[in-house]
């Protein structure tokens, strides 16, 4: 088993979660990991990636090869654009629909949204709305991984694990919440792949 | 034994603390903070009372391990590769003094300049000063290679260095930890003398330096993290080092490359490995994160012998980081390299954070130096060297930490009247302070705003050593009191703040300008957390 995830979106975004709960999902099955981050400038509201590798094998490169990753996970709908060079040609990109405008020549939406749909695998998501609906607009990011969960290749039942560990010192309020975004996105993804 | 999932840096940390060390030096710098930063939070660090305040510099860091070192006990001084630069006086000479008790002086390059104004090897500084270096290709290797290094320190009375770049002190895998290590007792150097640098003892000394090297030979020829790995097809030869290594492996899938590979992660680079690969193969390639430096030494000056691969003959590119797909060039392959980026995708650069205190001192600076017109102003390193990128288009330079004061009196000496310095709280205590002595002993007519937002902010929001004392320190250094002001740099303040700077702008002498504001970023943690408390 063998998955090569980019993770995208801008700094402040927090796509370092989504990083945290796949990881420990990972290192908590005996597979190695290799998580590489983005810490310094960038952090300051420009673009932001991990990339984030999982083998039951040794990995050698920090680095994903361009052309090869699995899946392109990103909250923010241009960014999932930015890393396309990186997708293989079987690859997935999951992506919140709603753009984060920090810069004064941000496209036109239609424009993204038709880059977008010309992809022959994805999944378009408004994780804002959906978290906002089960009243935690801060689970955006869990629904996002939600969506994602069909193709990361674990067991579903694993990343409710994580989840549960990752947020267990916030109660079961938060675990629970974030656990229903979790499912939320994942019940988006298997009707609309 | 525990498995613990880390960057490389805190890898290096955790290494630190279980090889029983005594004190942490460092100022903060990407990609090297996190190495600090880990030990702070550590409640081991903290029980076993390990000191780990920052430091004012990289300098006064190193000077400090070097004092530790002295006392007996472990020590480690960390930085980015430009921190090296302000460390430069005692790292070259500590290679002299030598070491006591073990001193590991980690250093973390940013070749592609992620957050760097260069990507300067040290590798380089490493020969420059003939310490041993020590350069982990991964994670484990990480934790494994910093426990080594303490060791050999101790073993041959020698500071040695541990280098990594950014890939490897960002990114995060499972490590597994060995058995830890009780500090040092107190215990003086044998020879009183040994750190007494007069010219009669640094010759001696320096000769034992030279007589050391062929030890330090020996061991790399030795030493497990230098591999000589046999290869079937011997029409070319591999040396990859530290990182590059996972990028050759990387792209044999089944983990078998045909050419015999140097796997190269200590140095001095052992010779007799090398030439073994040498005679070996026809022709050699070298893959090296960082500088062409095992790739020159292999050509020579005069380049005549089997054909050397690398950098230099375009094989992998001049400058940057490597990556696997460089290196699957350098090796022949043609992969598919995936589709574009579409055009529609615009760039994204840093930027200042809303409500950012430095955006209404660039908003007053900016109006208030107008009639002067263009190319006056002199920045320095910090979230503020963001002032350069529109909409604000501010300042002009970005050299060095510290170089906004004294590149402002430079100019101001040829005769660019008014000349205005921007520096942050904690830049001016890491170099600025000297340059404001040299302007105020020359009364060089200068304006220097130091932008107080009580934080190092671009690294992440670490304590500066400036913090409540900016006013007090200028005015030791001898500002003059009339032209010495603290302003709140609000949006409801700027018709005032203009007025103010534009005043000072006209002085004919040193005036110095205190926005002072806390971090956005420091204060809404800081209200994150009081409210959590309260909730509690």
């Amino acid at each position: 088993m063998k998955i090569d995830i980019i993770l995208a979106g801008v700094g402040g975004q927090g796509i370092l979660s989504i990083a945290t709960t796949i990881g420990y999902a990972a290192v908590n099955n005996g597979l190695y990991l290799k998580q590489a981050e983005v810490h310094g400038m960038s952090q300051r509201g420009g673009d932001v990636q991990s990339n984030l590798r999982i083998s039951d094998e040794e990995i050698f490169s920090d680095l994903i090869p361009k052309g090869q990753a699995d899946l392109i996970i990103s909250v923010e709908p241009m960014e999932a654009l930015r890393y396309l060079p990186l997708l293989s040609k079987t690859g997935w990109v999951i992506t919140n629909d709603q753009p984060f405008n920090n810069i004064s020549n941000y496209p036109a939406v239609d424009d993204i949204m038709g880059e977008l749909s010309k992809l022959p695998q994805k999944i378009i998501i408004n994780a804002d709305q959906i978290a906002k609906d089960l009243g935690s607009p801060r689970s955006a990011n869990m629904v996002i991984l939600g969506a994602a969960s069909p193709f990361l290749t674990m067991e579903y039942q694993i990343l409710e694990d994580a989840i549960a560990a990752q947020f267990a010192s916030k109660g079961q309020e938060v675990v629970d919440v974030n656990i229903a975004a979790l499912k939320a996105g994942r019940e988006y993804a298997m009707k609309n792949k | 034994m525990q498995k613990l999932l880390l960057l490389g840096d805190e890898a290096i940390a955790q290494a630190a603390i279980d090889a029983g060390i005594s004190g942490i030096y460092a100022y903060p710098g990407t990609p090297s903070t996190e190495i600090t930063e880990y030990i702070q939070k550590s409640k081991e660090a903290a029980e076993k009372n390990i000191h780990r305040t920052w430091a004012a510099n990289e300098k006064t860091a190193l000077e400090t391990a070097i004092g530790m070192s002295y006392a007996g006990k472990r020590a480690m001084a960390s930085m980015k590769h430009v921190g090296l630069n302000v460390a430069a006086d005692p790292f070259m000479n500590v290679a002299i003094t030598g070491a006591n008790g073990g001193l590991v002086i980690v250093v973390a390059d940013d070749p592609s300049m992620h957050s760097s104004q260069n990507e300067q090897d040290s590798r380089t500084f490493g020969r420059f000063s003939m310490i041993p270096i020590f350069e982990p290709s991964n994670q484990q290797e990480a934790y494994d290679m910093t426990r080594y290094a303490f060791n050999f320190s101790e073993q041959y009375q020698i500071p040695v260095i541990v280098r990594i770049t950014t890939r490897l002190a960002h990114s995060r895998s499972g490590v597994t930890m060995a058995k830890k290590q009780e500090e040092n007792k107190l215990q003086m150097p044998k020879n009183l003398r040994q750190y007494v640098l007069l010219p009669a003892i640094a010759r001696k000394q320096y000769n034992e330096l030279i007589e050391k090297q062929v030890h330090f030979e020996e061991e790399s020829e030795n030493s497990i993290y230098n591999k000589f790995i046999e290869g079937s097809d011997k029409s070319m030869g591999i040396i990859a080092s530290g990182i590059a290594y996972n990028y050759l492996m990387e792209n044999y899938p089944d983990r078998k490359c045909p050419y015999p590979i140097i796997k190269l992660s200590q140095y001095p680079i052992p010779r007799k490995m090398i030439k073994k690969l040498y005679d070996m193969c026809d022709s050699i390639m070298v893959m090296e994160e960082g500088y062409p430096i095992i790739e020159e030494l292999l050509r020579g000056i005069l380049d005549d012998g089997k054909t050397i691969k690398g950098r230099l003959d375009g094989s992998l590119p001049r400058a940057g980081e490597l990556d696997p797909n460089s290196v699957a060039k350098a090796l022949g392959f043609k992969r598919y390299e995936g589709n574009p980026v579409p055009e529609v995708v615009k760039q994204r650069p840093p930027a200042l954070c809303v409500g950012c205190s430095h955006i209404d001192s660039y908003n007053a600076l900016n109006e208030a130096i107008k009639k002067y017109g263009e190319g006056r102003v002199f920045a320095d390193i910090g979230c503020y060297t963001l002032g350069a990128l529109p909409p604000f288009n501010a300042i002009n330079s970005c050299v060095d930490m510290g170089a906004s004061i004294t590149m402002a009196k430079g100019a101001a000496n040829a005769g660019l009247v008014p000349a205005v310095a921007v520096i942050g709280d904690s830049t001016f205590t890491h170099s600025g302070m000297t340059s404001l002595l040299d302007a105020i002993i020359d009364k060089t007519p200068i304006t220097v705003l130091i932008l107080d937002n009580s934080t190092t902010g671009m690294t992440g929001g670490q304590d500066s050593h400036g913090f409540g004392r900016i006013e007090d320190i200028c005015l030791g250094l001898g500002v003059e009191r009339e032209h010495l002001h603290i302003i709140k740099p609000l949006r409801k303040n700027h018709e005032e703040n203009v007025a103010l700077i534009a005043d000072e702008l006209a002085y004919d002498g040193v005036s110095v300008i205190i926005p002072t504001r806390e971090c956005i970023q420091t204060l809404n943690r800081r209200m994150r957390q009081k409210f959590k408390a309260k909730a509690e």
